[in-house]
């Protein structure tokens, strides 16, 4: 083996230390190889240490070879230990592995009462067309929750609300407090206290002395609505009306009002939709007849209006009353009101 | 009210199925709740018309008896049969062997069976109402219509379909055959015959024999009578029976029959008395006497009292005018003379004397409803005439009419502008003068633009234009109306604070994990005890007509609602943790009659593990904390601060309850149930915390902070820990309190505590997390050392606290 630095001498350094870097198994041996080629007395130190016992020509040559290699294998070595580097963390990595597959960390979660939601709902669609929302007492005086409404007394258009009443006679033997039967009381406060243009929802409680099963509570929910203004027109009432229906039970849905009766309004409907299961030929949801009764409404009656010190020439409007349970039950396929107020999580917690 | 097809088409024609028509007077107004088909499933071979040839002695039995029925075609039949009526000559349902019956014994509907009844057989059955499903009558056979054909299959002669009405109370005239035909005619075009009234009179002038007087006008308006003389009184023929079967009615007898038959047809309540029984032929219709009794038709005896209007002759009241007759003037099979009554009395004042008596009739349910005084004498014509024809007699020469309020028909203006005015559509008069004619109304003069029409005699709710304008719109179809949007400009709306804070609570709570629940109004006066409801409330607000003793009074807390929602909950479940929570309203009492203050509450109960079981973390029960953190997580996210300290409950446990406050106003209570209550809702094997905060003090409170923001300091935060030895009973935050004071104090929070081995009888370790920051600068190691240096100076002096080593 010639002592002297060469060409042939570099080249075999170089690739001997290109086979041993590519063989070092760990970040470890990359310091030991390090060391034995590019450390103080590594084999490539010690060819540039020694060129200077070369004749000039040569000098230039191995050395400038010598360098180029020397900066070679330092880039090389910087990708092997990235290489190494990358391959460890891997290996770190599949080492921590966990099973995927056990549950999480248990964090408990809330619910709205499908009520409360069915409510937003509703309320929301109309806030979009316009509409305040107001509430009322649940408490209510005779005379807003009839009298004022058309529904004097002694007559038998108030057997359609059964009436709880409140324990309270008053000096003339009245009983003047009740639980309200429907929200339409707010119609009179609000018209009271208000000047046209109204335009309102009114979500709330209300209360009939009625058995209960499964499609009827003696506590529900109803959302009340009321626009009042010159020019408001039956057409109005089905735009809204409609809308409505489309909003909440699919934009598809058709609309069909028949005309009820209701002392508070004239002339008075009741609107159906279109089954939304069924598509109207007929099924359990609509019990066959293709068609969905959901909301009583109508013209609010001259009477009203005249009672709340409205003129009832120029002003006119629609109001409406729709049973909360009875809409989020047709929305969810819910076949028993009392599920509502059972408040058996089992049932609360799909909503 | 029950329509049966071949009732209505006495007057008009109906060239429709039976459900179309149904649905087309349900779009108009009545509604059809159901159409039920009588004889539908009849079998055309099994069940025939047959006539009762002979009728002979069962030999074995005195009770039964064995008709011989003639079939037709030569054919002829002996049954077995324990009817009493069954007599020769009568036409009467058949059934054959193997005909589908409801049996008397299983009331279940078999196929019948040849069978030997007391030795002789029977090869088919004669039928009762009861058993062709048609009625609850079983003391007898049906009998037919003398024309029924012999032979024809039964369906034919008695088949039918019967629509069932649910007639709104504005519409008294859809209490009738009549009222329907009218409707049906107005929705087809047809036209409607209406029955005739005319009658012979061939007695002596009925002034000469009978008097009527109205002492009370204003409760009655009208009072027609007629007198029919030497009638005979017996079952009514069969096609009368039939009817009011049909029509849901018992047949009585012939007399009863016809005033209950008319009073189906027009509407107008009648009443027969025996004319014999009124003292002195007279009849004053005046108000009850205090005291006076009178034994009615309903097997009762009613007090009378003054308004109750009565019928009365001079030895006293007769009946209750307009609700039910007495017993001592009914009519009864030894009856000669009949003074029919067809009479308008007040609906106020009849609904009042029927809810004095009790329970409504057929009369008190049409008067209640306000009908037209015009029906009476009609009425009174088509019974007189129908009495007459079928019970014989003869009547007396004219009749009383008495009608001291007279009123003129009512006319009511519509014009082309109010109708699209409501209607939001143009309709030509000459349209809308169509439609109205359909349903009888009568133009009186008009033009182009408006009109006056007068309603028909027997429409008692049409007063107002609005009212003829729905009368248009009901019978052309809402869907001829467009559908708009509304053109006018949307009123402004006020903010709603108090709901909306509300509604951030709700959400606050449900993303602190908590299940909203929904519960009911009314409760219990126990109820309301055992969770100390009523404390400071004298007597919460009753139900006057409760619906049971659960269900008695109006709430004044939440508390009892959400444990019994636990309480069934846990008997589904009992090893689950729940996390409930209502928001709703309380009624407090006010005085003098005031409506109750309706203060809204929200109210929390959490019980059971605090989680599922998990791999990750042990099991533990759930208790003051986790109501406090529930709490803490709602205030954080509605942006307030709370303050707790140590405070007492009626129901909950001392040591474990704290009042939560803002700003030093209280807004609630938190803290563990005692046992005692638990004990009352099947709680008693857990722990249950709750928290109660009346929702208006929240928003008082939450309402005062400032709307202001204080900007973030640009410089690092450093965290220092603190432990240290202090006295048990010093709150945690009041050590907080001074810690956070230090200007240069972010925050500071506890995240350890210890009593126990190391630590002195009587007072704990307690650690602190402290965060140092400054507005002005980065802190240096050694300000740190210094600010931290003051906080432990305080404590020492105030709290009489070390450092721990």
């Amino acid at each position: 083996m010639n002592d002297r630095p060469s060409l042939q001498q570099v080249e075999e350094v170089r690739a001997s230390a290109a086979r041993e870097l590519d063989a070092a198994p760990d970040i470890q041996s990359l310091d030991e190889w390090r060391i034995a080629y590019l450390g103080r007395g590594g084999r490539l130190t010690r060819i540039l240490r020694e060129l200077g016992g070369l004749p000039p020509d040569e000098r230039r040559a191995v050395g400038s070879a010598a360098n180029s290699a020397k900066s070679a294998l330092e880039e090389d070595l910087e990708v092997r230990r990235r290489e190494l580097h990358r391959a460890q963390a891997s290996a770190n990595l599949l080492a921590e592995r966990i099973d995927v597959t056990l549950p999480g960390r248990p964090t408990p979660h809330g619910r709205l009462h499908p009520i409360t939601e069915t409510i937003r709902e509703i309320t929301e669609v109309f806030v979009s067309m316009g509409f305040g929302v107001e509430e009322g007492p649940e408490v209510e005086l005779d005379r807003y929750n009839f009298d004022m409404l058309n529904i004097p007394k002694e007559h038998p258009a108030r057997d359609m609300w059964d009436t709880l009443w409140i324990d309270h006679v008053d000096e003339d033997g009245s009983r003047p407090m009740l639980l309200r039967t429907h929200t339409s009381p707010m119609q009179a406060r609000i018209m009271e206290t208000t000047e046209p243009p109204v335009r309102v929802v009114v979500p709330g409680k209300a209360f009939r002395y009625e058995a209960t099963d499964a499609t009827h509570e003696w506590h529900f929910h109803q959302v009340e609505g009321l626009a009042v203004d010159e020019g408001i027109t039956f057409s109005d009432l089905k735009g809204a009306l409609f809308e409505f229906a489309r909003r909440i039970f699919g934009e598809e849905r058709r609309v069909r009002f028949r005309c009820d009766f209701f002392p508070f309004v004239e002339p008075g409907v009741d609107m159906a939709i279109d089954c939304f299961k069924c598509g109207g030929s007929g099924c359990r949801i609509c019990g066959g007849a293709g068609w969905i009764e959901i909301l009583g409404a109508g013209m609010v009656h001259p009477s009203v209006l005249e009672g709340v010190g409205y003129d009832s020439q120029k002003y006119t409007g629609f109001a409406f009353g729709m049973g909360v349970e009875r809409i989020c039950m047709l929305r969810r396929g819910i076949d028993d009101i009392r599920l509502f107020y059972s408040n058996d999580l089992r049932f609360l917690r799909q909503f | 009210m029950l329509i049966p097809i071949s009732w209505l088409t006495r007057y008009v024609p109906v060239a429709m199925p039976p459900a179309e028509l149904a649905h087309k007077l349900t779009m108009a107004g009545t509604e059809i709740d159901s159409v039920e088909e009588i004889g539908a499933d009849w079998e055309r071979d099994k069940l025939l018309v047959g006539r009762v040839v002979e009728v002979n002695p069962h030999p074995n039995a005195d009770r039964l008896s064995l008709p011989t029925i003639d079939l037709g075609g030569g054919e002829t039949a002996t049954v077995v049969c324990g009817a009493p009526n069954v007599a020769a000559g009568q036409k009467i349902a058949f059934a054959r062997e193997g005909a589908m019956l409801r049996s008397n014994r299983s009331g279940k509907v078999e196929p019948l069976k040849a069978a030997k009844i007391r030795g002789v057989l029977s090869s088919g059955m004669v039928c009762s109402e009861r058993e062709l499903g048609i009625g609850d009558d079983h003391d007898g056979i049906l009998t037919l219509d003398a024309d029924a054909p012999i032979g024809a299959p039964l369906v034919d002669a008695l088949g039918d379909a019967t629509l069932d009405a649910e007639v709104t109370p504005n519409r008294p005239d859809c209490l009738s055959m009549l009222g329907i035909a009218r409707e049906v005619a107005a929705i087809t075009g047809a036209q409607v015959t209406e029955p005739d009234t005319a009658y012979t009179e061939s007695g002596p002038p009925i002034d000469s024999l009978a008097q009527v007087r109205i002492d009370d006008p204003d409760l009655c308006g009208r009072y027609c009578a007629a007198l029919i003389q030497g009638v005979q009184v017996g079952p009514s023929p069969a096609w009368l029976q039939a009817a009011l079967i049909k029509a849901g009615q018992r047949p009585i007898n012939n007399i009863v029959d016809i005033t209950n038959f008319v009073m189906l047809e027009y509407g107008q309540p009648m009443h027969a008395f025996d004319f014999d029984k009124l003292k002195d032929g007279a009849v004053i219709v005046r108000q009850a006497r205090e005291g006076e009794r009178l034994a009615t038709l309903d097997d009762e005896t009613h007090d009378l009292e003054p308004p109750m209007l009565v019928i009365a002759d001079p030895s006293g009241p007769v009946a209750i005018a307009g609700v039910v007759g007495g017993v001592a003037t009914s009519v009864t099979e030894a009856t000669t003379s009949v003074l029919l009554e067809s009479a308008n009395f007040d609906p106020a004042n009849t609904h009042r004397a029927k809810s004095a008596i009790g329970e409504g009739t057929e009369s008190s349910y049409r008067f209640e409803r306000g009908i037209r005084a015009d029906l009476a004498p009609r009425a009174l014509g088509r019974a007189a005439a129908l009495l007459l024809e079928i019970a014989g007699g003869s009547a007396a020469a004219g009749i009383i009419d008495e009608y001291p309020g007279r009123v003129d028909p009512p006319e009511v203006r519509v014009t082309a502008q109010r109708l699209r005015q409501v209607l939001g559509m143009a309709a030509p008069m000459e349209r809308v003068q169509r439609v109205l004619e359909s349903l009888g109304f009568r133009r009186i003069m008009g033009n182009d633009d408006e009109m006056v029409i007068e309603a028909p005699y027997w429409r008692a709710d049409v007063r107002i234009e609005d009212d003829v304008i729905e009368e248009f719109a009901r019978v052309t179809g809402y869907d001829e109306i467009p559908t708009t949007a509304m053109s006018a400009p949307i009123p402004h709306q006020a903010p709603r604070p108090f709901e909306d804070f509300r509604e951030r609570v709700r959400d606050a709570l449900v993303s602190a994990g908590m299940q909203e629940v929904l519960t009911y109004s009314l409760t219990s006066r126990e109820t309301l005890d055992v969770v100390n409801g009523l404390d400071g409330i004298e007597e919460p607000l009753r139900v006057a007509n409760p619906m049971s003793r659960d269900l008695h009074v109006l709430r004044t807390s939440l508390r009892a609602g959400i444990l019994k929602t636990l309480e069934s909950n846990r008997r589904v479940s009992r090893g689950e943790g729940f996390r409930l929570f209502e928001i709703g309203r309380v009624f407090i009492p006010n005085p003098g009659g005031a409506l109750p203050s309706e203060n809204q509450v929200a109210v929390g109960a959490l019980c059971g593990p605090r989680g599922p079981a998990s791999w990750l973390s042990s099991q533990a029960d759930m208790d003051f904390f986790d109501a406090k953190g529930a709490l803490e997580s709602m205030f954080a996210a509605i942006g307030v601060h709370a303050e707790f300290e140590a405070a007492e409950d009626a129901i909950m446990h001392p040591g474990k309850t704290a009042r939560v406050s803002i700003g030093g106003r209280a807004v609630g209570v938190v803290g563990e149930l005692l046992p005692r209550v638990l004990d009352q809702f099947d709680l008693e094997d857990a722990a249950v915390a709750m928290f109660e905060i009346p929702l208006d003090a929240l928003f008082q409170a939450a309402g005062e902070r400032g709307a202001g923001y204080a900007p973030a300091s640009k410089f690092p935060q450093a965290e220092r820990d603190i432990a240290l030895i202090i006295d048990e009973d010093v709150p945690s935050a009041r050590i907080q309190q001074i810690i956070d004071r230090h200007k240069l104090v972010r925050s500071s929070r506890p995240f350890d505590l210890y009593t126990g081995e190391g630590v002195p009888a009587g007072r704990k370790s307690i650690a602190y997390r402290i965060v140092f920051q400054s507005d002005r600068g980065t802190l240096t190691a050694k300000l740190i050392d210094r600010a931290q240096g003051d906080v432990i100076r305080q404590l020492q002096r105030e709290l009489g606290a070390e450092l721990r080593a």
